[in-house]
């Protein structure tokens, strides 16, 4: 199949292109910007006079909930909601049933994936067996089927001695650990972030100390194993400014954070919705401006929705019988362009943070447009608008931004050169 | 911040009470109306038939999933002197132990036709999700809801003062003691501001002061002494033993002897200073004998208007239902 894109606004931050040019594909790769090949004829043109093309966005924290949890969502229904949000390549926690510590577990998310044929899967695996944070899951042959990191989730270990150990048995492999900085006994019983709102609520607070002693501890523990870390979820501008001093001191230490964090903050839980139970929690307005800055800077290079869809039942009980997590990979794109709207960021630094930022952080072969580069694109169009919910991809439909008009909208996802959505 | 808007759900169209889940939210004219209305059901009691008729023919249901004697009785004799029918459920040993979810379970009841449930349940916030995912035609009451509000008790607590002091405008309130996990305390601070009271005090170890409560318009103090120095009302809250084992206190012996209510610290409140307890009351823990039993207490008062209080607030949220049933169906006939 060979496409050509006519006219769009091409923004790769990865080369630094930012122009309206034509794109050529064929053979599922970029063959061509600007001018066709010698010899090319197009099977099909889409016509993106309008349209951003950039590359496929790059999500480091999709839970598929296969296997194990298909009543909250399947492989085949999360990775299409995620093409219907620009998403061409996304990573899955080691959050299944049973956890993601085998190849078989791995291969079977794989081959269900590609089977689906929607967007590129990259599992993350589990660190320890059954995410027990005690014995250490076989992380070379993991590495070997198709695990691109490995993380523990919230989940904590037995002891720093055997975190310690995980983390030097990675680094020998060169192999990318992902944090989830939680202090479990800090943050016990906890279901909302410890301030203001929480003690009016009367909901157990978690402080944001859960968050912080943890991250000096993985810190101190990354430096001297030498590991390549991935610090996912931040949620406090304490935090941020704590992964920045890392950077600084030269530390391999990148960062990302939850869409709905750079949003919402826990003011939301006002009227005790079930839909803004998360964990970690929703912070303080003070967080999340902290937040913002880090991703204008750079100190947290990408944005991920840390999807995680619900059947109906999860949510329906009052707020400290729910179970947390939002559904929201298909509104990545229009969220995130929410701050451009704020004029936080420039369109191409956003992209940067949904695309090379991300792939950079996981060593995944993602996030960029360059010719011979893989043609996984979105086409969207930034004056657009998207009326959140009124299609609705993923099976778990807990997401607070439903009936919500957001900037922008994906027009067309394509992996390998085939278009995968179409709006 | 402490007040939000959203708290419509607890009002009909016409600003009458139609559910009754926190303070939060509901206006002083509200509040003064509910404490006008429990004054003059405090007769009822008097009487030798201690019976008025407003909810003849009404079913109200006391849910309670978590374990209460004198709440779940004083909303009993409440219902009983409205002359509604009444029904209890102790729901923490039937239903949700076999695995049913409180959405099932109040759906279940619901279908045995109540007007009116009285909920109690050990999460916060359990009262709005009953509001607003179950009962559209039906009055909820909250009993008590985790650590978040115990609205009938703070405004049982607020006919107390206002009946031995008068008002509510110069008044200096200390609530003491484990603040952190009292809705009791989260109920009155709620409606002692609304009421205008300009002195709110909260007393206690900073373990079981609540982050942020400076938000609430009330001052912390962790001295007993210095928090009670020319206060008029002193509210103390009960103490749980599992307080110790979470690592918040080191003893009981120890919290009374830093925020336990002798006699000697009596004397730093005003001379006429009355002494309040939501109870049940742990004597030589948070309060000495001779100061629960003595000349200055009004804990049994307490129990007394905790019946006016909520015979007030379920007519008037029956009454609200009532209305809002009336406007919706003439809305539907103009359709």
């Amino acid at each position: 199949m060979r496409t050509h894109i006519l006219g769009a606004r091409l923004i790769d931050p990865a080369s630094g292109h930012d122009q309206v040019t034509d794109l050529f594909l064929e053979g599922g790769k970029v063959s061509a910007i600007g001018q066709a090949p010698a010899g090319f004829h197009a099977d099909k043109t889409l016509d993106a006079k309008g349209l951003v093309a950039a590359p496929g966005l790059v999500d480091l924290s999709v839970a598929l909930r296969e296997p194990g949890y298909s009543r909250k969502g399947t492989i085949a229904s999360e990775t299409l909601a995620a093409v219907s949000g620009g998403v061409t390549s996304l990573c899955c926690p080691p959050l299944t049933r049973p956890a993601l510590d085998t190849p078989a577990v791995a291969e079977l998310i794989l081959d269900r994936a590609q089977e689906a044929g929607h967007a590129k899967v990259f599992p993350i695996g589990a660190l320890t067996k059954g995410l027990a944070g005690e014995q250490l899951s076989e992380l070379v042959a993991l590495r070997d089927v198709g695990c691109v990191a490995f993380g523990n989730g919230l989940a904590s270990f037995a002891s720093n001695r055997v975190q310690r150990r995980a983390l030097e048995y990675a680094a020998t492999f060169d192999l990318t650990v992902v944090f989830h900085s939680l202090d479990a006994s800090l943050a016990e019983g906890g279901l909302a972030h410890e301030g203001a709102t929480a003690s009016f609520l009367g909901l157990a607070g978690i402080p944001e100390s859960a968050e912080t002693v943890a991250l000096a501890r993985d810190l101190l523990l990354v430096e001297q194993s030498g590991v390549r870390a991935h610090f996912s979820q931040i949620t406090s501008a304490r935090a941020a400014e704590m992964i920045a001093q890392a950077q600084a001191r030269g530390l391999p230490v990148t960062a990302d954070v939850a869409m709905y964090q750079l949003i919402l903050t826990d003011e939301a839980l006002m009227d005790f919705s079930s839909l803004y139970h998360v964990q970690p929690p929703l912070r303080t307005r003070a967080d999340r401006d902290g937040l913002r800055e880090a991703v204008k800077s750079g100190v947290i290079s990408a944005i991920a929705s840390h999807h995680q869809p619900h059947e109906p039942d999860a949510k329906l009980a009052p707020f400290g019988a729910t179970e947390p997590g939002i559904s929201s990979v298909e509104l990545l794109l229009p969220l995130a362009m929410t701050l451009m709207q704020d004029g936080l960021l420039d369109l191409p630094t956003l992209l940067a943070r949904l695309t090379a930022g991300p792939a950079r952080a996981l060593r995944l072969p993602a996030g960029r447009l360059a010719v011979g580069a893989p043609a996984d694109l979105v086409l969207f169009d930034p004056e657009a608008s998207t009326l959140a919910g009124e299609t609705w991809k993923s099976k778990g439909d807990n997401c607070p931004f439903i009936g919500h008009c957001l900037p922008g909208r994906v027009r067309y996802t394509l992996v390998d050169g085939r278009t995968i959505f179409q709006a | 911040m402490p007040t939000d808007a959203k708290r419509p759900l607890q009002l009909n169209d016409q600003g009458q009470l139609r559910h009754f889940l926190s303070l939060d939210g509901l206006p002083r004219e509200l509040l003064t109306e509910i404490l006008d209305t429990a004054d003059s059901f405090l007769e009822v009691g008097a009487r030798a038939v201690k019976k008025v008729p407003l909810l003849r023919g009404k079913t109200v249901c006391n849910v309670f999933f978590e374990n209460s004697t004198r709440t779940r009785t004083t909303f009993e004799l409440a219902a009983q002197r409205l002359s509604a029918d009444v029904i209890t459920l102790n729901v923490s040993t039937s239903s949700t132990s076999k695995g049913e979810t409180l959405f099932d379970t109040l759906r279940n009841l619901e279908a045995m036709a109540a007007d009116m449930f009285v909920v109690r349940h050990a999460d916060s916030g359990a009262a709005h999700f009953i509001a607003e995912h179950v009962c559209p035609d039906v009055a909820i009451i909250n009993g008590g809801d985790g650590r978040h509000a115990h609205p009938t008790q703070g405004m049982l607590d607020m006919l107390t003062i206002r009946r031995h002091k008068g008002s509510f405008e110069n008044l200096s309130v200390a609530i003491v003691g484990d603040i952190l996990h009292s809705r009791v305390a989260r109920s009155n601070m709620l409606a002692l501001r609304t009421l205008g009271c300009p002195d709110i005090r909260v007393i206690g170890p900073k373990t079981l002061i609540p982050v942020g409560v400076e938000q609430y318009g009330v001052k912390v103090y962790t001295d007993l002494a210095e928090g009670l120095k020319g206060v008029d009302v002193i509210i103390m809250l009960r103490l749980q033993r599992e307080r110790m084992q979470g690592g918040l206190l080191p003893s009981e012996g120890e919290f009374y002897k830093l925020y336990g209510l002798s006699t000697q610290r009596m004397a730093l409140a005003k001379p006429d200073a009355i002494v309040m307890h939501p109870g049940p009351i742990n004597r030589g823990v948070e309060i000495e004998s001779a100061v629960a039993d003595g000349a200055q207490s009004v804990i049994l008062n307490q129990v007394t208007y905790g019946i006016a209080v909520r015979m007030a607030v379920l007519s008037m949220a029956m009454s609200g239902q009532a209305a809002q049933r009336q406007l919706n169906q003439e809305a539907e006939e103009l359709n």
